[in-house]
């Protein structure tokens, strides 16, 4: 007699569900260590196309496309958590008041529109105000796009800390700004930091809006790489592809863990 | 007298963890049998591997005489009222009812009519269309039992059920529970940590420790006649002093108490040696010509009772009760006093 | 919806007013670069064209009407639905719905095994089926590209074995589109629904099986029903990227596999673009977004 949880097959599809994830993800870096020119043939294991993306003809191009990702990223990201927290604090902490429900769905709005609309909507109004599209235009619409992936961890970890704490720290002589930096904050710390990874990470993987609001002439990785692909797929991609998995997988690992210390700060609870 | 439920050296084991050592009971059909024990000691366990949730590690369980072994918890005749009542959230009170009757594939229209019969006995017709969310906890724990019997189990089992009900409706139900276990012939197999509960609705409990079965009997057996030190001390307050067997005769034992002081006593069956002897304190009086020695440590006002904490010549603590009559004198703390007991009131337990 | 505490002491009202004015900078970010630039782009769908890009001040109807009506090479015939447009969304909106349907199929009985493993190797699990959600979406649909060529990984393998001696035209077609899309979105799929069953209480399914029902009756009688908002939270989260998605169908489906992401894109580039076409059609996407968002506000509401 099985349990009520099992289910016979669904492991089966598991399993399928974690090949169909991984599987073009694992060929990929395979391919990225082939010593041969073409992406065809396997010609022996090589870090030539590695070495390739540092030194090679688009070394320079993709260089200057990852130091734009980079900051944009880092910006962004850094931005849009003080955002994110500033308003996490107000609608958590704030009470319910007038207009508390489309202040929430404002701060969503970002992940209910399409993401191509939100592009559409966004060249437009740097359009008609005159704003030339270049650096400043995709990092005030990263900025704004993040501010919802920032959010939800951080509001997530702020409603999981009950107000007494702030209350006793008050009862305990603190002012309103003590409480919220020696108390508050240092609670908070696991939420803003898987939020500030969280947009970091949504902010570098951005195609389509960057796409529309870049201008001529900018790049960052991932409109570089499309501009490249587009001509065919060159081993050189697999290597940059391979070293973004690795840095993508890093993050998570590090947001995985920062949560799982955060959650065994015993005084929270879930 | 047909057997409902027959438990054969039943022991499960999680792991390294074990569960239960070996329960072996009969549960009488037409009867309310109770599993009572404190928390931890293996009732849930017991209760689920006859439902069919929890396999049996080692022995057997027979439902009227055939194993039950190999068969789904959905092809056994026996329903459960959950502890926390598992109602579908996103059904009407109605379809939750109807819910066992559906899955037997009975007609609509019989399982309705069947259903709202039950819900007429739990009294709550009036609800039928609401929700599980829209009642109160008394009214989802009479859903829970309506749902459970009416696919007329042969077997009902009750896993703790009035336990997250306040206190006077715990008392209302456990009447109405034992009335309609009557009333529906139905064998009810009720398990609780609540000694009050058992002793008030059960035909027969077993009381369980640790994974065993100590005790089967009436209510009036196990509070009487408790077998050893762990069922004296788990139903009712009893004091536990220990003694000295120096004789066993007929059902009677000479003992020498702490003191140095003798007394005879009734043993089922005893041997020479160190054992406890079990003094239920509301059977004990305040008499001039008590056999017992005592000075009064402190007064407990308990409402319809006092208990009276005091401490026997040879230093063994022991309690009193004594009713909170108009009359009664309270004794101060401090002052000497004899304790006189009732014929049969002193037990040596036997382990 | 993470809420605001409601248990508040009065002593904490005037708190609650010294932090309000904190969503200033949300309002005005957002406000300004989103909310006001979607109200905008509905402006702009009723503008005129302008060659070279740009619009006109001009209000006109013109691009919906270039949309749903076809007056011929010229104009001057009588008006007929068109049908191309109406076509590109169809064909999405079929895609999207597939995906969903298929990640659906996958992804429940990926977030039920999950969420029914013990504490330690659930987290394993949940960690392994997150990842590719993190890794760059570029990424993962040129890894798709490449393995599906015709002279991919994938062909080879399958000659190599023997099932097939003319490489399969994988690529540049529906089917590469669709794999594309569950590939893309079927993480979204599996965590909504795994939250919802990690709530599940587990003895509600108990009570079903004492109550008569097999395992299948049990799923789609109590599970099912029970943890719902999780599926369409699920399905909401697969369905509406997927049908404005531009990766898949672009680097996938080629130039006649076209969705609606690549028609609004196709109307941005250069000289060749229409704006008020493109704002046009994004005001169309959005209605339909709209309307499965309040298909999902129906469908979330937990019975009550
Ligand atoms: N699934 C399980 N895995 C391991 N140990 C368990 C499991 N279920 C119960 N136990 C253990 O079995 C013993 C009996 O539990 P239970 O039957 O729930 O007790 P009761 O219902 O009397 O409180 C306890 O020690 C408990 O920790
Ligand atoms: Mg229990």
């Amino acid at each position: 007699m099985k349990g009520v949880r099992h289910y016979p097959g669904f492991l089966g599809i598991t399993i399928v569900c974690l090949m169909v994830l991984y599987f073009p993800l694992m060929v990929v870096a395979v391919y990225s260590f082939n010593a041969s020119t073409s992406i065809t043939a396997w010609g022996g294991f090589s870090l030539r196309w590695y070495v390739d993306v540092f030194t090679g003809p688009e070394a320079e191009r993709f260089g200057l496309a990852t130091w734009n990702s980079i900051t944009i990223a880092l910006i962004a990201a850094s931005l849009a958590t003080i955002i994110a927290t500033a308003a996490a604090l107000a609608m958590i902490r704030g009470g319910r008041f007038r207009g508390w429900k489309a202040t929430y769905g404002l701060i969503n709005l970002p992940l209910m529109v399409p993401e191509i609309v939100v592009a559409v909507a966004t060249l437009i109004f740097f359009s008609t105000i005159g704003l030339r599209t270049g650096y400043l235009t995709v990092l005030l619409a990263h900025i704004t796009f993040c501010i919802p992936f920032a959010y939800l961890p951080i509001a997530a970890r702020l409603s999981g800390i009950e107000p007494r704490y702030e209350q006793a720290a008050r009862d305990l002589y603190a002012t309103q700004a003590q409480a919220f930096r020696l108390i508050l904050l240092p609670l908070l710390g696991p939420g803003l930091v898987s939020g500030w990874l969280l947009a970091f990470i949504i902010s570098l993987d951005d195609f389509i809006i960057t796409n529309f609001v870049k201008g001529a002439g900018m790049e960052t990785l991932p409109t570089a790489i499309f501009g490249s692909v587009k001509q065919g797929i060159k081993p050189n991609i697999m290597a940059i592809s391979t070293l973004m998995l690795g840095v993508s997988v890093l993050f998570v690992s590090l947001s995985y863990l920062i949560n799982q210390r955060g959650r065994s700060s015993a005084s929270i609870k879930e | 007298m047909e057997v409902a439920v027959s438990i054969r050296n039943a022991v499960k084991r999680y792991g390294a963890v074990t569960a239960l050592h070996g329960v072996s009971l009969d549960i009488a059909d037409n009867s309310f049998f109770t599993l009572l024990g404190p928390s931890g000691c293996g009732k849930t366990t017991l209760l689920r591997m006859i439902a069919g949730f929890e396999e049996i590690t080692e022995g057997e369980i027979l439902l009227f005489g055939k194993s039950i072994a190999s068969l789904e918890p959905n092809f056994r005749p026996v329903n459960t009222v959950f502890q926390n009542y598992a109602l579908f959230p996103h059904m009407t009170v109605l379809d939750n009812v109807a819910f066992g009757l559906k899955m037997k594939n009975v007609d609509p229209a019989t399982r309705r009519k069947r259903a709202g019969e039950m819900l007429e006995l739990v009294h709550l017709s009036a609800l039928s269309e609401r929700m599980p969310t829209q009642l109160s906890g008394g009214q989802q724990q009479r859903v829970a039992l309506a749902r459970a019997l009416a696919p007329q189990p042969k077997v009902l089992l009750l896993d703790e059920p009035l336990s997250a009900l306040d206190l006077k409706l715990r008392q209302a139900m456990r009447v109405e529970l034992k009335q309609m276990q009557e009333e529906t012939g139905i064998t009810f197999l009720f398990v609780t940590h609540d000694q009050e509960e058992a002793l008030t609705m059960s035909d027969r409990i077993a009381v369980m420790s640790e994974g065993r079965v100590q005790q089967i009997g009436s209510a009036r057996d196990i509070y009487e006649t408790p077998s050893n030190r762990f069922v004296a001390q788990f139903i009712g307050q009893t004091n536990l002093i220990e003694v000295d067997v120096t004789r066993v005769h007929k059902g009677k034992a000479d003992v020498v108490l702490p003191s140095g002081q003798g007394l005879t006593c009734s043993a089922a069956a005893a041997s020479l040696g160190r054992h406890a002897l079990s003094i239920r304190p509301e059977r004990v009086t305040i008499a001039t010509r008590g056999e017992l020695k005592a000075v009064v440590e402190r007064v407990v006002y308990m409402g319809s009772e006092l208990q009276l904490l005091t401490r026997l010549d040879g230093g063994t603590a022991f309690s009193v009760r004594v009713q909170n009559a108009v009359r009664t004198e309270v004794p101060e703390p401090g002052t000497q006093i004899r304790l006189k007991l009732e014929e049969g009131a002193a037990r040596l337990l036997t382990d | 919806m993470v809420g605001p505490a409601t248990d508040r002491p009065s002593g904490e009202a005037t708190y609650a007013r010294i932090v309000r004015p904190l969503l200033l900078p949300t309002w005005l970010v957002i406000g300004t670069l989103l909310l006001l630039p979607v109200l905008l782009m509905v402006v702009y769908a009723f503008l005129t064209k302008e060659f070279r890009g740009g619009v006109e001040w001009k209000f006109t109807l013109a691009a919906f009407e270039q949309f749903f009506i076809n007056r011929g090479l010229f104009g001057d015939e009588p008006a007929q639905i068109e049908w191309t447009y109406i076509n590109i969304f169809w064909r999405s909106i079929w895609q999207a719905a597939l995906a969903t349907l298929l990640c659906l199929l996958m992804g429940f009985p990926a977030a039920w095994y999950i969420a029914t493993r013990r504490p330690e190797t659930r987290t394993i699990w949940l960690f392994l089926i997150t990842i590719p959600y993190w890794v760059n979406l570029l990424i993962r649909t040129v890894s798709l590209r490449f393995i599906l060529r015709d002279n991919g990984p994938l062909n080879e393998a399958l000659i190599a074995i023997g099932i097939i001696t003319d490489p399969l035209p994988i690529l540049n077609s529906n089917l590469a589109v669709q794999v594309g899309l569950i590939y893309s979105y079927l993480p979204f799929m599996v965590l909504p629904i795994y939250a919802a069953v990690e709530r599940y209480n587990f003895t509600l399914s108990e009570a079903a099986v004492d109550l008569y029902a097999s395992r299948w009756q049990t799923l789609t009688e109590i599970v099912i029903p029970v943890v719902k908002p999780g599926i369409v939270a699920g399905a909401i989260l697969v369905f509406i990227p997927a049908l404005g998605a531009f990766l898949a169908p672009d680097l996938l489906g080629g130039a006649k596999n076209f969705m609606i992401g690549s028609l609004i894109d196709e109307q941005f580039r250069g000289s060749q673009g229409n704006w008020p076409f493109g704002a046009a059609v994004s005001v169309i996407l959005m209605t339909l977004v709209l309307i499965a968002l309040l298909l999902q506000a129906r469908g979330a509401r937990r019975p009550s």
